[in-house]
């Protein structure tokens, strides 16, 4: 009897205690793992696989009848519209100058992002790793070539560049990819070979050549997981800065076709309209904002995690 | 020594050449590579059209195409603005005080906040100024200078009305004028502020960690001194060699900027030609940016050896 009674006091008290600890442990699991990040790209991948049933609207549906209807907090809101109707739908964020639904744009806009973080970071990282690996593994003239190439490619101003393709080689999707894939993978080719660079005169490989193994066998087999930690850390600290340049050429107005919603047409499109409608700019910034803050977050931890000599890597 | 700037003055050199080639060759993409020189739509009397055609060598033989056209470069001949029907040097050389006046205001306080930011943040690690300051470089890195400027001028030329919503302001008093300057910089400098503070953090925590400081500590040198003489004069080599990579660097941001405040300056010609199909024009702004990019990392790698003695160069 008196056995029991101190064993349920015991029980309480340590709840008590971890009722306590709540906070901070939360804390520190909030610290420990890139929890808001990982959310924010889970909720974006959920947009953009699943735009079409999220989306109340069709994001390219005009309506003169609601441009420029204000997002649905506003008290106006149930007021008339400029024919003198009441207004039957609500849009979420508002509507643009043609009345097309903000919110579903938006949520469409997070498919361009995705797509150019996916693609172009996945074939910029895959070619930088093949020209990182050939050139550190072989060396020689294509080496010293590549190297030249690369210090070039760097001295030259992107945007700039990606202005002179718009007017003669034209604009579209493919166009803009090539260019992003062309920044990814020159950016990567020095780190990378610098790595390889080391490795390819460690014990273990040079015991895999004595072994008879050939060089593919060598680059694929036994470089490139050594190099695989670099590609990841890097790819991952890239890719946020890579959203961000898709959405200021598509700002300019020579990324992305108007056709297909994207973040930085739709800020450009709310330019004229900022003094009346300044949801139409702010939420497609706000989506940038968070994707390539989310990106950068997630970047920074993978590095931390894998391995800390990459820390110079961010800057 | 002077080994070194002459291999570094040959790469310049061949850097422009690859850069003429690449420009050279997308120009090329297109059929008839006349159609640049001419305006679309626009009638042009035959001798004047055969002039143009023997300037730029476009009936000969691709590779002579290539010299005469690299020739004209080299004499400082950019070509004609086809809108504009202007020398491109004139065009550029008018708006380009506008640009370099933004972008050196915006290179001073992107290096006078975050320099002294990284400092502090690295002196004071773990604390709430440290997490302070590097979220503000998150926020730099992460947000989209467009963006920034047009929620900027919705907050404070159009709801609060403090500042002025576009332009240069020239020939207004300077007070006036500076207001014009406050929007534009801000958003600039902000990304390269984030730069400069997340490089001398790293330097400033590394140099900290060394050896020699720990001499000096154990010493019983003060704290002050250890701090200001020996750690900062070291840490500082890394922000130093980057300061002019970014000055250079600013003209991609340049662009952005000039088009959301509407800034007389060669990023808003680079994309109005874009706009207009004037490639002369842009090819013009191109080289121009090119040219000054490789001065600049010139300029930073002799930076480097003068302020870095353990450096030898080959």
């Amino acid at each position: 009897m008196i056995g029991h009674t101190e064993s349920t006091e015991a029980t309480a008290q340590t709840v008590q205690l971890r009722l306590r600890n709540v906070p901070r442990t939360s804390w520190r699991f909030l610290r420990r793992w890139p929890v808001v990040p990982v959310v924010v790209i889970v909720l974006l991948a959920t947009f953009a696989l699943f735009a079409p049933l999220i989306a109340p609207f069709d994001p390219n549906d005009q309506n003169l009848r609601r441009s420029l209807a204000r997002p649905m907090w506003y008290s106006e809101y149930y007021q008339t519209d400029p024919i003198g109707q009441r207004l039957e739908t609500r849009h979420i964020l508002g509507a643009d100058k043609f009345g097309r639904d903000v919110f579903s744009r938006v949520v469409y806009g997070t498919r361009v992002s995705l797509a150019v973080a996916i693609i172009a970071m996945a074939s910029g990282t895959i070619l930088g790793a093949w020209a990182g690996i050939t050139t550190g593994f072989y060396g020689g003239l294509f080496d010293e070539l590549m190297t030249r190439f690369v210090d070039v490619w760097n001295a030259l101003p992107f945007l700039l560049i990606a202005l002179v393709v718009s007017i003669t080689v034209g604009q579209g999707v493919i166009i803009m990819m090539v260019l992003l894939i062309m920044l990814t993978w020159v950016g990567l080719v020095r780190n990378v070979r610098a790595e390889v660079l080391s490795l390819k005169t460690r014990d273990y490989v040079l015991a895999a050549r004595v072994a008879g193994a050939s060089d593919i066998r060598l680059m694929y087999r036994h470089i490139l997981p050594g190099v695989s930690n670099l590609l990841l850390v890097l790819a991952s600290l890239r890719v946020g800065g890579l959203i961000l340049t898709e959405a200021s050429l598509s700002f300019l107005g020579v990324g992305i076709p108007s056709r297909i919603p994207s973040w930085g047409q739709m800020i450009s499109d709310g330019r004229d309209t900022l003094d009346e409608a300044w949801w139409i700019s702010f939420f497609p910034g706000l989506g940038i904002f968070l994707t390539v803050m989310s990106m950068n977050f997630l970047g920074d931890w993978i590095r931390d995690r894998t391995d800390p000599r990459l820390r110079q890597l961010s800057d | 020594m002077r080994n070194f700037l002459a291999r570094r003055l040959m790469f310049a050199a061949l850097s422009m050449i690859v850069a003429s080639m690449a420009v050279f060759g997308l120009a090329h993409a297109k059929e008839d590579p006349i159609n640049l020189f001419i305006q679309p739509g626009y009638f042009m009397a035959p001798e004047t059209l055969a002039a143009l055609k023997a300037k730029w060598g476009l009936d000969k033989p691709l590779v002579l195409q290539y010299l005469t056209w690299a020739g004209n470069m080299l004499r400082g001949d950019l070509g004609d603005s086809v809108q504009q029907q202007r020398p491109v040097t004139k065009i550029v050389g008018e708006k380009w005080g506008a640009t370099a006046q933004l972008a050196i205001v915006a290179w001073i306080f992107g290096t006078i906040t975050g320099v002294p930011l990284g400092i502090v943040s690295a002196l004071k690690r773990g604390s709430p100024t440290d997490y302070f300051a590097r979220g503000f470089a998150l926020f730099g890195q992460s947000l989209p200078a467009f963006w920034v400027g047009l929620v900027g001028i919705w907050i404070f030329a159009v709801y609060l009305g403090w500042l002025p919503v576009f332009g240069r302001g020239s020939g207004l008093p300077f007070f006036e004028q500076a207001k014009h300057y406050v929007l534009p910089v801000l958003v600039l400098g902000w990304g390269p502020m984030a730069g400069y503070m997340r490089i001398t953090r790293s330097a400033m925590l590394e140099v900290l960690d060394s050896e020699y400081i720990k001499l000096a500590r154990a010493k019983g040198v003060s704290n002050r001194v250890v701090v200001w003489k020996h750690a900062l004069r070291n840490a500082l080599i890394q922000p130093l060699t980057i300061a002019t990579l970014l000055l250079a660097g600013f003209m991609d941001g340049a662009v952005l900027v000039e088009v959301i405040f509407a800034w007389p300056g060669v990023g808003r010609v680079a994309v109005e030609a874009v706009n207009q199909n004037d490639f002369m024009l842009i090819t013009g702004t191109v080289f121009i940016f090119t040219a000054l990019y490789l001065v600049m990392s010139l300029v930073a790698d002799l930076l480097y050896t003068i302020v870095d003695p353990r450096i030898r160069y080959a």
